[in-house]
C-alpha cells in the first residue's frame, strides 16, 4: 500500500494496563492509516474496549506509547484525545439522557454568544444540519435524548463524533443497538468517512458485522493481540479461529497473544 | 395534579394528535409540572383561606409569607444544582448559623471598634466577610467531595456537626445583637421594604424585561427559521406573566404600615394625618427582592451558561460528561462553593430579620431546603430540576407552616402535616413522571 511510506495516523505501541491485578491489556500494539478501516475483534472481555479507551483518553495506560502522525502524543483525558482529532462513539453511546440532541452534540464544546452565554439557537441550527444528513427523518430536537429510539440515539452519538472534524474515529460496537436497515446505513457512513480520509477503528465481537467493511483486522484475546491481517489475506473462518482459539493463520502477522503452533 | 395532565401526549411530536388542552400546552410550551405545582399552591391557599375564616389571602399574610420564604428559597436554588448532580448538602443550616455568627461578630463587635459605630461601610464589609466564609466552606466541602472522593452525604453530615459547633465557638454560645441598621434592611420589615413607588417601578421593569425576552427568543428562532410558537401563545404567555408580576406588586402595595409607625413617621415629617388614617404601603420587601434576584441569576446560570449545562449533563450521566471532556470534579467543587455562598445570603436575610445572630440559627433549615427543592421537582436520582420549581417549593412549605399557625395547629401536628405533605408531593411527582415521561 502507498500509505506505508508515510507514518501511520495513529500508532499504539506496547500498551499495557491493569485493574487491581488483572492485566486487561498486555503489551498490545496496533496502528491505523488515513482512510483505513481497522476492525478490532475479540470476545467480550478480550480487552478491545479497554485498549481503545486508552486511546480516547478515558483510561490512563500503565505502559506504552501513543504516536499520532509519528509524534508522541500526550493523552491524559478525553479532552486531550479530542485535541488530536480522536473522536469516539462508545458502546454505551455516552449520552446525557436528560438533555436534548443539540446539548449532547456540543457537550464540552458549546457554542457561545459574544456575551459568553450558550448560543442554543446556533447549536440547534448546526444540529439540524448534521442530523439532517445522518437521519433525515429526525425531528425531535427539543426532547431529551432519553425519549429517542435506539437508532436515533445512535445517530446523535455518531453526529457528535463526526461533527468536529475527526481524523481518527473509534466506533465501539456501533451497530449493537441497531436494526438491519440502520446497520446498513452505518456501513454506508463508514465507507463515506473512509473516502474522506478518516482513519476508523471498528470494534466488534461479531466478525460478520465488520469483515466486509474493514481493510485489516486485529484480533485480541485475554488482553493480548493474537494477530493482525489484511482482510484479503485471511478468510472469515481463519479470523474466527483467531478469536476463539488464538490460532494465528499464515496470512496474518502474529502478536504476543498468538497460541504456539502445535 | 397528575390527572389533569395525564392525557397530554407529550411523547408525540405532532400537535395535531392532541386534544384542545394538549394543543394549548404544545403551543405555549408550558411546563405542565410547574402548572401542577401552581395549582397545588393555589388549592392550599384557598383551603387555608376558607378554614381560617378569610385570614390567609390577605396582603399582610401574603407579604409575611414572602418574607418568611426568602431565606429558604435562596438556599433552595443552590440545592437544586447540588441534587441535580446526584449530591446532597446536609450542612446548609449549619453553614447559615456559622456564617450568621461571623457576620454578627464582624458588624457588632469587630468593625465598630475599627471604623466607629454606625459607619456606612459596616454592613457591606460584614456581608462580604460572610460571603467569603460561606464560599470558602463550600469550597472545602466541594474539594473533599470532588477530589478526595468522599460521598457528599458524609462530608456534609460532618459539616452539619462541625459548623454548628463552630457557630457556638465563635462567641462561646452568646447571642450577638443588635445588627447594623443598614444590614437590618435585608431582613424586611417597615424599613426593609422599598415602598409603593419603587415597587411599581420594579414591577414595570420586570414586565418590560419579560416582553423583551419573549421577543428576543422569537427573533432568534426566526433567524434560523425554526418552528415558532403561534403569536397568540406568545401574547398569552406575556400577558399572564405580566399580570402575575403586577398582581404581586399590587398585593405588596396593599399592605400598609402599622398605625403606630405611621403616626411616628407623620410626626417626624410634619405630615397631617387625614381622617381615617394615613395609608403608607410596605411595597416589596428587600429580602424578597434579594430572593428574586438570586432566583433570576441562578436560572440564568442553570440555563444559559456552560457551567449550568455541565451541571445537568453530569446529573444525567456522569460518565458521559467525563468522556465528553468536562472537568466534572471542578464543576462539582464550584457547585458546592455556590451553595456555600447562597447559604451566606440566607444567613444575611435571617440574621437581619431576627436582628441578632444566634448559634442555633438555621437549625433544620437543611431539611426545609432539601424538601423545597424536591417538592419543586428536583429528582434525587439526578439530572432533573428547576430553580423556579424549588422557589415555589419553598413557598409551598412556608404556606403550609404559616397556614397551620394561623389555624392554631399545635407544633407537633404541624411537623406531622409537613412531613406527610413532602412524601405525598414526591409520590405524586413519581406518578406524574411515570405517566408523562
Amino acid at each position: 500500500m502507498a500509505q506505508e511510506a508515510t507514518p501511520p495516523l495513529v500508532e499504539l505501541k506496547n500498551i499495557s494496563i491493569s485493574f487491581g491485578g488483572i492485566q486487561a491489556v498486555d503489551d498490545a500494539s496496533l496502528d491505523l492509516h488515513a482512510g483505513e478501516v481497522v476492525a478490532l475483534l475479540g470476545h467480550n472481555g478480550a480487552g478491545k474496549s479497554t485498549l481503545i479507551k486508552i486511546l480516547s483518553g478515558a483510561y490512563r495506560r500503565d505502559a506504552g506509547t501513543i504516536l499520532v502522525k509519528g509524534e508522541e502524543a500526550v493523552i491524559g483525558n478525553p479532552r486531550d484525545a479530542k485535541k488530536y482529532g480522536i473522536e469516539t462513539i462508545y458502546q454505551t453511546l455516552a449520552l446525557a439522557d436528560n438533555v436534548d440532541a443539540a446539548a449532547n452534540l456540543f457537550l464540552g464544546r458549546e457554542l457561545r454568544t459574544r456575551w459568553g452565554t450558550l448560543d442554543d439557537v446556533a447549536m440547534e441550527s448546526q444540529t439540524r444540519k448534521v442530523m439532517g444528513r445522518l437521519n433525515p427523518r429526525f425531528q425531535r430536537f427539543k426532547e431529551p435524548v432519553s425519549k429517542l429510539s435506539g437508532g436515533q440515539r445512535q445517530s446523535v452519538a455518531i453526529a457528535r463524533a463526526i461533527h468536529f472534524d475527526a481524523r481518527i474515529l473509534i466506533m465501539d460496537e456501533p451497530t449493537a443497538a441497531l436494526g438491519p436497515q440502520e446497520t446498513a446505513q452505518v456501513g454506508e457512513l463508514v465507507k463515506q468517512l473512509k473516502a474522506d480520509g478518516i482513519g476508523i477503528f471498528l470494534i466488534s465481537h461479531d466478525i460478520h458485522d465488520v469483515f466486509d467493511l474493514a481493510d485489516r483486522v486485529c484480533v485480541m484475546k485475554n488482553g493480548q493481540v493474537v494477530g493482525t491481517a489484511r482482510t484479503q489475506d485471511v478468510t472469515k473462518d481463519e479470523v474466527l479461529g483467531m478469536i476463539i482459539l488464538g490460532k494465528c493463520p499464515p496470512g496474518a502477522v502474529p502478536g504476543p497473544g498468538a497460541a504456539p503452533l502445535s | 395534579m397528575s390527572d389533569a395532565t395525564a392525557e397530554v401526549p407529550v411523547d408525540r411530536a405532532r400537535a395535531t394528535e392532541a386534544g384542545p388542552i394538549g394543543r394549548f400546552l404544545n403551543a405555549t410550551e408550558l411546563d405542565t409540572r410547574m402548572l401542577g405545582m401552581l395549582g397545588a399552591l393555589l388549592i392550599i391557599w384557598l383551603m387555608f383561606h376558607v378554614l381560617s375564616g378569610g385570614l390567609f389571602l390577605t396582603p399582610r399574610n401574603l407579604w409575611n409569607l414572602s418574607v418568611q420564604s426568602a431565606s429558604v428559597a435562596v438556599m433552595a436554588t443552590g440545592m437544586v444544582l447540588v441534587i441535580v448532580t446526584r449530591n446532597i448538602d446536609l450542612s446548609v443550616g449549619s453553614i447559615l448559623g456559622f456564617v450568621g455568627m461571623i457576620m454578627g461578630v464582624t458588624q457588632a463587635q469587630l468593625l465598630p471598634g475599627i471604623l466607629g459605630f454606625g459607619h456606612p461601610a459596616i454592613w457591606l464589609l460584614a456581608a462580604l466577610a460572610g460571603l467569603c466564609v460561606g464560599v470558602t466552606i463550600g469550597a472545602l466541602h466541594g474539594f473533599v467531595i470532588a477530589y478526595l472522593g468522599v460521598p457528599a452525604f458524609i462530608v456534609t453530615l460532618g459539616g452539619l456537626l462541625v459548623w454548628r459547633g463552630g457557630a457556638w465557638w465563635v462567641t462561646s454560645g452568646q447571642t450577638v445583637a443588635p445588627m447594623d441598621a443598614t444590614f437590618r434592611l435585608m431582613g424586611g420589615g417597615v424599613d426593609g421594604s422599598i415602598g409603593a413607588t419603587w415597587s411599581w417601578i420594579v414591577g414595570i421593569v420586570a414586565c418590560v424585561a419579560v416582553v423583551l425576552m419573549l421577543m428576543n427568543a422569537r427573533s432568534q428562532r426566526r433567524r434560523f427559521s425554526f418552528p415558532r410558537r403561534p403569536i397568540w401563545a406568545e401574547a398569552f404567555l406575556g400577558a399572564v406573566t405580566c399580570s402575575l408580576i403586577l398582581g404581586a406588586v399590587w398585593v405588596a402595595n396593599s399592605y400598609p404600615w402599622p398605625v403606630g409607625i405611621v403616626r411616628r413617621y407623620a410626626q417626624a415629617n410634619n405630615i397631617e394625618i387625614p381622617e381615617g388614617g394615613l395609608f403608607i404601603a410596605h411595597g416589596i420587601a428587600i429580602p424578597v427582592l434579594i430572593a428574586l434576584v438570586v432566583g433570576i441569576a441562578m436560572t440564568f446560570i442553570a440555563n444559559r451558561t456552560r457551567f449550568g449545562r455541565y451541571v445537568f449533563a453530569i446529573g444525567g450521566n456522569p460518565e458521559a460528561a467525563e468522556l465528553a471532556g468536562i472537568n466534572t470534579r471542578w464543576v462539582t467543587m464550584k457547585i458546592f462553593m455556590l451553595m456555600g455562598g447562597l447559604a451566606a445570603v440566607g444567613a444575611m436575610i435571617s440574621t437581619a430579620r431576627l436582628n441578632a445572630a444566634t448559634n442555633a440559627q438555621g437549625t433544620l433549615d437543611e431539611l426545609l431546603v432539601i424538601a423545597a427543592a424536591v417538592i419543586g421537582g428536583t429528582s434525587l436520582s439526578g439530572g432533573v430540576g428547576t430553580i423556579a420549581g424549588a422557589m415555589l417549593g419553598a413557598m409551598l412549605m412556608q404556606s403550609l407552616a404559616s397556614g397551620m399557625i394561623l389555624l392554631g395547629v399545635d407544633t407537633p401536628l404541624q411537623n406531622i402535616v409537613v412531613g406527610l405533605a413532602l412524601v405525598v408531593a414526591v409520590w405524586l411527582d413519581t406518578v406524574y413522571r411515570r405517566r408523562v415521561g
